[in-house]
C-alpha cells in the first residue's frame, strides 16, 4: 500500500532532515515544476487529481487557487498560508506532518505559492506545538539556505517568502477568515463572505489558506499526476487521508490510508478494537464538530460522500469513540463547553445559543433537567444551523447535540427521571 | 521601558509584515516571555514603540487565551480538558492538581510557583490524558505520577 505522506517518515521520534527528504525525491519536484511547468499547469494538475481540502470542508484545491486573479494586472503581494491551528477537539494529524516532515509541507507551499504567484506565505501555528515550531523554524532556515526559498529560487525568477507565525490560541483562529483576521493582528471574528479570501483576504489581497494534509499532498501529485493520485483510494474521493482514533481503543494512532477505508476496519485493525469489557456506542467520524455514527453503521468507507450520505461528516479524519461505559450526555457536555467557551462572540445566535446549550445540558447532567429542556435544546439545534450565523462555527457546534439527542435520548431522559447520572 | 534585547526580538516580528498591527501579538508574546505577563504599563510601553493604541492592542490582548493580562506563577500547567481527554480520564488528574497543589482553574499557589489553567484539545489524542508545563508535553499521565512531575519544578 502506498503511503506517500508518510512512508518515509522515522519511527524513532525525529523529523526527516533535508538531505534524508532529498534523497527521498525532495525538492526534486519543485526544480521540475519551477523550470518546466508555468502556474497555471501546476493548478490544472490539483484540479485534474481531484484533491479535496483535508481540514475539515473538503472543498476541491485546485478550483480555491483557480479564483486567485493571475497576471500582471493581479492584485499584489498575493499571500499564501498554510493552516497549522490544528485545534478540533479529536484531531491530531497534522501534528504528525508538522513535527516528522516539515520540508514537506514547506515544498508543498512553495508549489502552491507557484501555482497563484504568490511572494509570501505564512506558516500559522497554534502556540501548543513547540515541537513542531522548533522543527518548522529549522526547516525554513534550511530551505533558504538552499535556495529553495528567498529571491530567484532555482534560477526561476521566481521569489518567495516564507514565515512562521505563533498564534496567540482561540479554535477560531484557525477558521479561514478568523486567521486572516489573526495574522493582521486582530481578534479572531469571521469576516463575511463575499469577497472571498481568494480575491480578497490578507491587507485585501488574493490570499489562499489551506490545510497542513493538504499542502502536503501537493509535491506528491505534481510529481506523479493527477492518475496516480486517483489510483491510491478505494473510492472515487482520491489520494490517502491520514486517519486517526482516540477514545477507549486498545491502540490509539494514526495510520495513512486510502480515502474509502471502511471504519470498521479502521478502528478494529489498527487501532485494535475496543479495550476488554467494552462495546462501541457511537463514533465522532472527524472531530468535535461532525454527528455521531451509531454501531450499526461501522462499515461505512470512511470518504467525504459516504459519511455525509449518514447524516454526518468525514471532518479531520480523526474518530473519537464512545464506548457503553462513557455517558453520552457527558461528552455532550464537555463537547458543548468546548464550543460555548470558544465562540468569538461576533454574531448573537452563537454566543448565546452555545452558552444557552452548555447550561441546560449542565443542568441535565447534573440532575436538574426537565424534560422540555430537550425540546429546547432541539430547537438550538436549528436555530444555531447554517445560514444563521457569519461562519461554520455554530453549524459544527450542534452536530454532535443533535445526533445524540437523536440516538442518545433515552440517556437524556433517564439523567432527568434519575435526578442524577446514571454514570455517576 | 522596553528593553534592547525586547526590541530586537519585536523588530523581528515587524519585518514579516507589512503593519505594526500584524506584529502586536507575536510581539506581546515577545513580551510575556520576558516578563511572565502584560501589565498595564507594559501594554502602555508597547503601544509607544508600536504607534498603536493601548486600547487596540488590549482588544486582542483579551482575546487570546494565550496572552496573560494579569500575574501567573512561575510555571503554567496546562490540563487537555477536550473530548478525547475527558473519555480518558482527565477529571481525575485535574482534581488530583487541584488536591496536590490545594488550588483550582484559574488560580496560582501562594509561592508563585504554579498556575493551573484548562486547555482546549492540545492535539496529542492518541496519549489522552495529556497536558503541558511550560513548553513540555506530558502524555498518558496518571494521577500517580503527578507528584514525581511536579517535584522536577
Amino acid at each position: 500500500m502506498e503511503r506517500p505522506l508518510t512512508q518515509d517518515l522515522h519511527t524513532d521520534g525525529t523529523p526527516l532532515a533535508l538531505d534524508e527528504y532529498e534523497r527521498t525525491g525532495g525538492y526534486q519536484t519543485l526544480r521540475k515544476a519551477l523550470l518546466e511547468m508555468s502556474p497555471q499547469d501546476i493548478t490544472n494538475v490539483v484540479k485534474q487529481s481531484g484533491l479535496a481540502g483535508r481540514g475539515g470542508a473538503a472543498f476541491p484545491t485546485g478550483s480555491k487557487w483557480s479564483f486567485v486573479p493571475m497576471g500582471p494586472d493581479a492584485p499584489r503581494p498575493k499571500y499564501l498560508v498554510a493552516n497549522a491551528d490544528e485545534m478540533e477537539p479529536g484531531t491530531f494529524k497534522d501534528r504528525l506532518l508538522l513535527e516528522y516532515n516539515p520540508h514537506q509541507l514547506i515544498e508543498g507551499m512553495i508549489l502552491a505559492s507557484y501555482a497563484i504567484e504568490a511572494s509570501v506565505s505564512f506558516v500559522f501555528l497554534r502556540w501548543e506545538y513547540k515541537v513542531a515550531g522548533e522543527r518548522i523554524e529549522r526547516a525554513i532556515a534550511e530551505a533558504y539556505q538552499a535556495g529553495y526559498l528567498g529571491k530567484n529560487i532555482l534560477g526561476s525568477k521566481f521569489d518567495l517568502e516564507l514565515h512562521l507565525h505563533v498564534s496567540g490560541g482561540r479554535y477560531m483562529a484557525g477558521e479561514e477568515t478568523g486567521l486572516l483576521n489573526a495574522l493582521e493582528g486582530k481578534r479572531a471574528n469571521p469576516r463575511s463572505k463575499p469577497p472571498f479570501p481568494q480575491t480578497s483576504g490578507l491587507w485585501g489581497k488574493p490570499t489562499i489558506v489551506n490545510n497542513v494534509e493538504t499542502l502536503s499532498n501537493v509535491p506528491h501529485i505534481i510529481d506523479k499526476g493527477a492518475a496516480w493520485f486517483q489510483g491510491l483510494s478505494l473510492t472515487d474521493e482520491p489520494g490517502t487521508k491520514i486517519f486517526g482514533v482516540s477514545g477507549k481503543v486498545n491502540h490509539p494512532g494514526l495510520w495513512e490510508l486510502p480515502l474509502g477505508t471502511p471504519m470498521q476496519e479502521i478502528i478494529n485493525e489498527y487501532a485494535g478494537g475496543m479495550r476488554q469489557g467494552l462495546t462501541i456506542r457511537g463514533v465522532l467520524p472527524g472531530g468535535a464538530s461532525t454527528d455521531f455514527l451509531t454501531p450499526e453503521n461501522l462499515n461505512v468507507p470512511m470518504d467525504f460522500k459516504s459519511v455525509q450520505k449518514l447524516g454526518s461528516r468525514l471532518g479531520t479524519g480523526t474518530m473519537i469513540v464512545m464506548d457503553d461505559k462513557t455517558c453520552p450526555v457527558g461528552m455532550v457536555l464537555n463537547l458543548e463547553h468546548f464550543f460555548a467557551q470558544e465562540s468569538c462572540g461576533w454574531c448573537t445566535p452563537c454566543w448565546a445559543g452555545t452558552q444557552y446549550i452548555e447550561r441546560t445540558l449542565h443542568a441535565i447532567e447534573n440532575g436538574e433537567g426537565q424534560i422540555e429542556d430537550l425540546d429546547r435544546l432541539e430547537a438550538h439545534t436549528w436555530k444555531l444551523g447554517p445560514g444563521n450565523t457569519y461562519c461554520a462555527f455554530a453549524p459544527g457546534a450542534v452536530e454532535p447535540l443533535q445526533s445524540a439527542l437523536k440516538y442518545y435520548r433515552a440517556d437524556f431522559e433517564e439523567h432527568i427521571k434519575q435526578k442524577h447520572c446514571p454514570w455517576r | 521601558m522596553l528593553s534592547d534585547e525586547e526590541k530586537k526580538e519585536i523588530r523581528a516580528e515587524q519585518e514579516m509584515f507589512p503593519t505594526n498591527q500584524a506584529a502586536s501579538i507575536g510581539a506581546m508574546l515577545v513580551l510575556q516571555k520576558h516578563r511572565g505577563w502584560i501589565s498595564d504599563d507594559t501594554l502602555a510601553d508597547l503601544a509607544d514603540f508600536l504607534q498603536l493604541t493601548v486600547d487596540e492592542l488590549d482588544s486582542v490582548a483579551t482575546f487570546y487565551d494565550k496572552i496573560f493580562r494579569k500575574p501567573v506563577g512561575d510555571h503554567i500547567i496546562r490540563v487537555c480538558d477536550s473530548v478525547s481527554c475527558w473519555i480518558m480520564g482527565y477529571e481525575s488528574l485535574r482534581d488530583q492538581l487541584y488536591q496536590q497543589l490545594q488550588i483550582k482553574f484559574g488560580e496560582t499557589t501562594p509561592d508563585h510557583k504554579f498556575t493551573l489553567l484548562p486547555n482546549v484539545c492540545l492535539g496529542d489524542c492518541d496519549h489522552a490524558p495529556v497536558m503541558m508545563i511550560d513548553d513540555r508535553l506530558y502524555r498518558n499521565v496518571t494521577p500517580e505520577e503527578l507528584v514525581q512531575i511536579l517535584s522536577d519544578y
